[in-house]
């Protein structure tokens, strides 16, 4: 098909599709800050300037994501892959922070940040599909209990292990899941497959504004009220039907129909929102409102991808199952 | 600049979270001191001063460790400006630790001249971090000789899980440095009092803010 301003697009180094998506995000962006500014200027009263403020520092945030995010993907598979592998790593540290791990298990964390994360996204990186998918479950899981219990300490040891395990699933395992996006084969869609990539984290993060914007304007009746008290079902319903209108509006830049579209990015959004609820119980339980201070008003990196985690594994599972050729005998 | 670097290097490694409980400003000496468990606990808490104050704080670190090795001595010679200290060996008779750690009392309060700041650990080793060990009596010796002297408690949080004793290498989870409301020996105060009151400061850090 082709694109409005083709000419000008093919210079680019990146995909058409892409710059277009790109460039929407960058637009939704500007006017977002425009509105932040005008409401910085305007809004009275203690409440609602604090409101403004947190609203603004999360801009800030969003423009430097958006630009590290733009980066990663226009340098293609390299930059994805060093992105995601970064991400898996603050969000691992940020895991094993709160997680209930002593002396015994210091060998295996080792082992985990610095043997089995890399080892996990170089597999991506060389596309084994066989390997990546069961390193960390199979042989990841196996090694950090075995590496522990040489330890030989015994106390709290299930707790222990498990944690660690779920520490490696969370932070390393699913999110390499959105990288791994590019090692699909989809026939017709060859050379564009960082679209899925960006399809997936627009429709993901954009889900989570929403449910936050319509939960604001909205909100009344609470979806989990323990786990969650912010999350209401205003918010959920408004903000996932919201991102699936978006993530069908933009179905051109995926090897999707727009129908498809539209089922793939509801999917996304229903993912993104268990992995949020879960995530907030897993603070609940350790008795911390954030898991980090690294990102200004949104708290740590963990807190920012919460909805990425589930959302990547099964996107990229259901895509692979319904479009991916590489399987298929000839 | 390699100064520089490393102060972001213990950063990154620590993800180190600087926090103080009260404001500390003015030119005044101090001595910084802490609960210990790791390696890296001095350059963690080096790091986490403010780069004016941390130009005048020089740690106070084991002769034995930090003279071995090239690496290791221009570190601590030219880039943390350590005062090294001389361990006496575990061997030693009772006279012969009470001589040595007098001279190395005397020799950090020379070095402290009228300008630097000081970090200690006043545990003398490093525990396994469930508790904090009762204060060898340095610090009292210490204040005995400067009395003016400022003294701000620092608890360490979490370091103890990233560079435990008995591992080499380090788990680089996130941990936070707690600096506490500076405190001053009192006239008249007791050895042993005094240097329960210190432990007590860092200890109620770990308990409000651990």
């Amino acid at each position: 098909m082709t694109y409005p301003f083709d000419r000008w697009l093919g210079m680019l180094p990146m995909d058409r599709s892409l710059v277009l998506l790109l460039a929407g995000v960058l637009a939704a962006l500007i006017a977002g800050s425009l509105v932040g500014f005008i409401l910085a200027k305007t809004v009275q009263g203690e409440a609602g300037r604090a409101t403004v403020a947190n609203l603004n520092a999360r801009l800030r945030a969003w423009w430097v994501m958006v630009v590290v995010f733009g980066i990663a993907v226009a340098t293609g598979g390299m930059g994805s892959l060093l992105l995601f592998g970064l991400i898996s790593f603050l969000a691992l540290r940020e895991f094993v922070t709160l997680a209930p791990t002593r002396v015994a298990d210091h060998q295996a964390l080792f082992w985990s940040f610095f043997v089995l994360l890399p080892l996990q996204y170089y597999l991506i990186g060389i596309g084994w599909y066989g390997l990546f998918a069961i390193m960390i479950p199979v042989y990841g899981f196996i090694f950090t209990a075995v590496r522990s219990v040489l330890a030989g300490d015994v106390d709290h040891f299930m707790a222990r292990t498990s944690t660690i395990n779920w520490a490696l699933m969370v932070c390393v395992y699913c999110v390499s899941y959105a990288p791994a996006l590019l090692m699909l084969e989809i026939p017709g869609f060859h050379g564009q497959n960082a679209a899925l990539l960006f399809f997936l984290v627009l429709v993901v993060q954009l889900s989570d504004v929403l449910q936050y914007v319509w939960g604001k304007l909205l909100g009344k009746h609470k979806v989990a009220p323990v786990v969650s008290p912010n999350k209401t079902w205003e918010g959920l319903i408004g903000g996932v039907l919201s991102a699936t209108a978006v993530g069908a509006a933009v179905w051109w830049a995926t090897p999707f129909t727009p129908a498809q579209a539209a089922g793939m990015a509801f999917l996304i959004c229903v993912m993104g929102f268990c992995g949020g609820l879960v995530m907030a119980a897993i603070k609940r339980d350790r008795g911390v409102k954030d898991f980090g201070t690294l990102i200004e008003g949104h708290g740590g990196i963990l807190d920012r991808i919460d909805s990425l985690c589930f959302a990547a594994p099964i996107f990229f599972h259901v895509t692979r199952f319904f479009f991916d050729v590489s399987d298929q005998v000839p | 600049m390699i100064a520089g670097a490393l102060v972001k290097l213990a950063k990154v490694i620590s993800g180190a979270r600087a926090v103080w409980t009260t404001p500390i400003d003015g030119d005044a000496q101090r001595i910084f001191f802490a609960n210990h468990t790791s390696h890296l606990d001095f350059i963690v808490v080096w790091s986490a001063l403010p780069m004016a104050m941390r130009a005048r704080t020089r740690p106070v670190a084991g002769q034995d460790y930090w003279m071995k090795g090239r690496v290791r001595r221009y570190l601590s010679a030219k880039v943390f400006n350590a005062i090294l200290i001389e361990r006496t060996p575990s061997s030693a008779s009772a006279e012969e630790k009470r001589i040595a750690a007098r001279a190395a009392i005397e020799r950090m309060a020379a070095e402290m001249g009228t300008d630097y700041s000081i970090i200690v650990f006043p545990e003398g080793t490093r525990g396994s971090g469930d508790e904090i060990a009762p204060f060898k009596s340095g610090l009292y010796h210490m204040c005995m000789i400067k009395p003016d002297v400022q003294l701000v408690p620092v608890y360490l949080d979490n370091m103890n899980r990233i560079l435990p004793k008995g591992e080499a290498l380090p788990v680089p989870m996130l941990s936070r440095v707690v600096f506490g409301e500076p405190m001053a020996m009192r006239r008249d105060e007791r050895k042993e009092a005094f240097l329960e009151r210190a432990r007590s400061a860092v200890e109620r850090l770990r308990e409000n803010h651990g």
